[in-house]
């Protein structure tokens, strides 16, 4: 697996953890912080999608 | 004597060397830290307390902090090797400069932390939970300031290698680079498991 790959497993999970993260701080009545927590989970989806056009030359292996 | 697939790949397993050589190592790390979460998980369901109440000890802010601080690193990490595959050696320093520098923030930033439980003699040995708390956030700390020993070297003394063997020199900062993304990993485990549940 080459560093691309695993870059963009690190950032699916990232992802995951800012909509968790945003699911928690609902829960902990802070909704102003919950949506910035939405709100990087979506800037790192649109990274994400940048980073893979950018490279699109480079082996996933 | 010449080291052999250092940039080639190799016919049998299908990467260079260097690469067999970090994932090994990093199956070995992924071990060592599931032993320790695992721990972790048999320690608070075996328990008699409750601790989602425990862990309001911890400054979650500041734990929040240093995730950004870490994800922006493996930005920085991967975009350091991306120049160096364009052939951008000044756009390669500053990324890898930008990926210390975050790194000694997330030090600094777990600095202040620790000094806060310390000062409210809140230690290993006060409780399980901050036991296992301590060993897990040290160990992966210990971990950050092997990533920055190894990334200041191919930032300083290391980065002569540039011009004389260019691809071995960016394979090198690419395995580098997933020894930084297995530590950024860990914490992306531990900020959630420690502080939030």
């Amino acid at each position: 697996m080459s560093l691309k790959t695993f870059h963009i497993f690190f950032i699916s999970l990232s992802v995951l953890t800012a909509i968790g993260f945003g699911v928690w701080l609902l829960n902990e009545n802070a909704p102003v912080f919950a949506v910035l927590s939405f709100l990087s989970g979506i800037g790192l989806i649109v990274y994400g999608i940048s980073f893979l056009r950018k490279l699109k030359h480079v082996s996933f292996i | 004597m010449e080291i052999p697939y250092t940039i080639e790949t190799r016919e049998d397993t299908g990467v260079n060397n260097a690469k067999l050589g970090i994932w090994l190592f990093l199956a070995s790390e992924v071990m060592l830290f599931g032993a320790l979460f695992t721990t972790y998980i048999l320690l608070r369901i075996g328990s008699a307390d409750d601790w989602s109440q425990l862990n309001d000890i911890l400054n979650v802010p500041l734990a929040t902090l240093n995730t950004v601080v870490l994800i922006s690193s493996s930005v920085t990490m991967v975009m350091s090797w991306a120049s160096l595959m364009m052939k951008d050696f000044k756009k390669y320093k500053l990324y890898m400069g930008l990926t210390i520098l975050c790194s000694f923030g997330f030090l600094i930033i777990k600095y202040f932390e620790y000094s806060a439980k310390f000062e409210h003699h809140l230690y290993p040995s006060t409780n399980t939970f901050l036991a296992i708390y301590f060993t897990m956030t040290a160990l992966h700390g210990l971990h950050v300031i092997g990533g920055i020993i190894v990334n200041t070297y191919f930032w300083g003394p290391g980065s002569k290698m540039w011009n004389t063997q260019p691809e071995r020199f960016t394979n090198r900062i690419e395995i580098a680079g997933l020894y930084w993304h297995f530590v950024d990993l860990v914490w992306i485990f531990l900020f959630p498991v420690l502080y939030l549940l």
